[in-house]
C-alpha cells in the first residue's frame, strides 16, 4: 500500500489505540443501521405474537409465506408494486432528462437572465411542498386528474435539486474546448449535449435517478391526497392500509409487505451502489 | 460560448435573424423551459393561490367567502396550533443537531483512519435511506411499543419503562430517533463528499507549521467543509419543518391519533385541517405560516453557519 495514500494522512497518523476505536464505533454504527432491517425480516418470519415476546425473539422463523398470504388477501399487494415501480420508473426518466438539460444550459451556456433565473431555481428548494398541495389538488381536480398516475408523474417531472445537482456536476467535468469543437465540427446544440455531454455525465444522472426513484418510490404524502380507487394505490398507500383496520395489528403480516415491498430498492440500490456513491462522493455539490 | 464563425461570404449586407448568439440562446431557453412551465404551473400558481386562499374561508365545494385575517385569527387561538408548532421545533432540534454531529464525526472516520471497507461501510450507512418512512415508523413502533425492544433494555439497565407512544417526550424521542436513524448516514456521505475535495497538501502544510489535529480539524476541516455544513443544516432544517410521515403513521395506528397531542406537527395539523375538517382557509394560513417559519429559520441558519468557523474561504455551496 502507498505511503502516500490520499485519505488516510488527512488527519495524521493515528495510533492503533485510536484505529482500533475507529473500527470499533464504525461497527457498531454500521449494526445500529442495519438491525432495524433484520429485526424486520425476523418479525416477517414469525408468528403473530413475536413481536411482542419478551426478551425480543431475534431468530428468523419460517412463518413468512403465511404471513405474506394474509397480505394478499387484504391488498392487492402487487399491483401496488406494480403501480410504484410505474409511476417511479416514469418520473425517474422525465427527472433525469430535463433535470440533465437544464443543468447544462445553466452550466455551459450564456443567455440574458441566465443568473437570476438560476436563483429562481434554487429559491424554490426552500419553499414547503405542502404550501402547494391544497392548490395543486384543486388543479388536479379541475383537471379531472384526481385518482389518475398523471397526478404522481407531471408535477414531478422536474426539479429545483435535480437541476442543481447536474448543474454543479457539469460545470466541473465537461470541458467547454469539446463542447466548442463539436459545435464547429457542425453538430447541432441537441447533438452535442447528446453525444459529448451526455457519456460523460453518467455517473451524476446515475446518482440523480437512484434518488429520485427512492423519493418517489417512498413519497407518501402526496399519494395520500390524491389516490382514491384502492387500485391505484401505490405501494406505501397499501402499506398503510394493512395496518389502519381494527382487529389489532397483525404484524407478521404487515412486516411481511413492508420488507418485501423493500426488496426492489435495495437490488436497484446494491446493484448500482458502486456508480451511486461515486456519483455522490465525486463532482458533485463542489462549489 | 465561443464567437460564431461566420465567414461564409453572404450576399445581403443584413445580418440573418438566427445568429449562432440568438440560436445559442434559444436552445438554452428551450432546454431549461420544461421546469420553469411545470413549476409555473404546479409551483409558483399554488403558491400565489396559497396566499390568496388563506383569506377565504372555504370547504373546496361551494363558494369561497373572503373573511380577512380571520383565518390567522382562527389558528393563532387554536391551542393545537401552537402544540403544532412546539412539537415541530422540539422534535426539529432533537432530531437534527444530534444527527448532525452523529453524521460529521462519522464522514470524518470514513474518510480517514480506515483503508479497508470503506466502501462496505459507506454502503451499509446508507442503508437506512432506502427505505420508505412508512416502514421504517412500523418498524420503530415495534421497537418503541409498551412492550417493545427498547423498553426491555431499559428494564435491563435498571431504568423504569417509557411510554414510547403516548408520553409528551416518549412521543418526541421515538420520533426524532427515526428521523436521526435515516438521516444521518445520507448526511454523513454528503459532507464525506466535502470532505474528500479539501485539498491534501493543506493538511501537509500544516503538519509541517506543526498544528496538532484538533487544531487541524479546527482550522482546515471545519472551515472548508463549511459550503456543505451550510447545505446540509438548510436541508435538515426544512425537512424538520416538513415532517409529516414519522407522526402521521407512528400515532395515526390506532385510528384518529395524528393530530394527538404529543406528535403533532404543522403539516399533520395543516393535513387534517384540510383534509379531515374541510377547512381549506385555515389551511391555507398555516401554509403561509410554515413558509414564513422556514424562511426566518432559513435566514437564521445561514448568519449562524456564516459565523461558524470564521474563516471565509469556505465560498458559497
Amino acid at each position: 500500500m502507498s505511503t502516500m495514500n490520499t485519505s488516510s494522512t488527512k488527519l495524521g497518523n493515528p495510533g492503533l489505540f485510536s484505529k482500533i476505536l475507529y473500527y470499533v464505533l464504525l461497527i457498531v454504527g454500521a449494526l445500529v443501521s442495519v438491525f432495524p432491517f433484520y429485526w424486520m425480516f425476523v418479525i416477517a418470519t414469525n408468528d403473530r405474537g413475536a413481536v411482542f415476546n419478551i426478551p425480543p425473539l431475534l431468530t428468523i422463523g419460517d412463518q413468512f409465506f403465511n404471513n405474506f398470504e394474509r397480505v394478499l388477501e387484504k391488498s392487492d399487494f402487487f399491483q401496488a408494486l406494480g403501480n410504484s415501480l410505474f409511476v417511479s420508473s416514469m418520473v425517474t426518466i422525465s427527472v433525469v432528462f430535463f433535470c440533465t438539460l437544464a443543468g447544462y444550459a445553466f452550466a455551459k451556456y450564456e443567455f440574458p437572465l441566465k443568473n437570476i433565473l438560476f436563483v429562481c431555481v434554487i429559491a424554490t428548494l426552500f419553499v414547503p411542498t405542502q404550501l402547494s398541495v391544497l392548490p395543486t389538488y384543486i388543479i388536479m381536480a379541475k383537471l379531472h386528474w384526481i385518482d389518475t398516475y398523471r397526478a404522481l408523474i407531471v408535477p414531478a417531472m422536474v426539479n429545483a435539486f435535480g437541476i442543481f445537482w447536474m448543474r454543479q456536476y457539469i460545470s466541473t467535468s465537461v470541458h467547454s474546448e469539446l463542447i466548442e469543437a463539436g459545435r464547429i465540427d457542425g453538430a447541432g446544440h441537441f447533438r452535442v449535449f447528446w453525444n459529448i455531454a451526455i457519456p460523460v455525465i453518467t455517473p451524476a444522472m446515475a446518482t440523480l435517478g437512484i434518488l429520485n426513484f427512492m423519493n418517489v418510490w417512498n413519497d407518501f404524502f402526496w399519494p395520500l391526497v390524491v389516490l382514491k380507487n384502492k387500485e391505484h394505490y401505490t405501494i406505501q398507500i397499501a402499506l398503510q392500509q394493512l395496518f389502519s383496520n381494527r382487529d389489532g395489528l397483525d404484524y407478521g403480516m404487515i412486516m411481511s409487505a413492508t420488507f418485501t415491498a423493500t426488496i426492489p430498492l435495495l437490488i436497484v440500490f446494491l446493484f448500482f451502489s458502486r456508480y451511486f456513491i461515486a456519483g455522490l462522493t465525486s463532482g458533485a455539490i463542489k462549489s | 460560448m465561443a464567437e460564431p464563425i461566420t465567414v461564409r461570404p453572404s450576399v445581403s449586407v443584413k445580418k440573418p435573424f438566427l445568429t449562432e448568439k440568438r440560436r445559442s440562446n434559444i436552445t438554452a431557453y428551450t432546454f431549461i423551459a420544461p421546469f420553469f412551465i411545470i413549476f409555473s404551473i404546479f409551483g409558483l400558481y399554488p403558491i400565489v393561490f396559497t396566499i390568496y386562499l388563506s383569506f377565504f374561508k372555504w370547504d373546496a365545494l361551494g363558494p369561497m367567502k373572503y373573511v380577512g385575517l380571520k383565518n390567522y385569527d382562527l389558528i393563532i387561538s387554536d391551542p393545537t396550533f401552537w402544540i403544532s408548532f412546539s412539537n415541530t421545533l422540539i422534535m426539529g432540534v432533537m432530531g437534527t443537531i444530534p444527527q448532525l454531529i452523529v453524521a460529521l464525526f462519522v464522514a470524518i472516520m470514513l474518510n480517514s483512519a480506515l483503508t479497508k471497507f470503506k466502501k462496505t461501510f459507506r454502503i451499509l450507512y446508507f442503508m437506512p435511506n432506502i427505505t420508505s418512512i412508512v416502514a421504517v415508523t412500523l418498524v420503530f413502533s415495534t421497537m418503541f411499543g409498551n412492550n417493545g425492544m427498547i423498553n426491555w433494555i431499559l428494564n435491563g439497565l435498571g431504568l423504569e419503562n417509557v411510554a414510547f407512544n403516548s408520553g409528551w417526550w416518549g412521543v418526541k424521542i421515538a420520533i426524532s430517533t427515526m428521523v436521526m436513524w435515516r438521516w444521518t448516514g445520507y448526511n454523513a456521505i454528503i459532507f464525506l463528499s466535502g470532505l474528500q475535495s479539501i485539498p491534501i497538501d493543506l493538511y501537509e502544510a500544516a503538519k509541517i507549521d506543526g498544528a496538532n489535529r484538533k487544531q487541524q480539524l479546527m482550522y482546515i476541516t471545519l472551515p472548508l467543509l463549511k459550503p456543505f455544513i451550510i447545505f446540509v443544516t438548510l436541508l435538515s432544517t426544512i425537512g424538520a419543518l416538513q415532517l409529516f410521515t414519522e407522526p402521521y403513521v407512528f400515532l395515526g395506528q390506532s385510528g384518529t391519533g395524528s393530530t394527538r397531542e404529543e406528535g403533532v406537527t404543522m403539516v399533520t395539523y395543516l393535513y387534517s385541517e384540510a383534509f379531515r375538517n374541510g377547512f381549506f382557509g385555515t389551511a391555507a394560513a398555516t401554509a403561509v405560516m410554515l413558509l414564513l417559519i422556514t424562511i426566518v429559520f432559513s435566514v437564521l441558519n445561514m448568519i449562524i453557519s456564516n459565523r461558524l468557523g470564521g474563516d471565509s474561504k469556505g465560498g458559497k455551496a
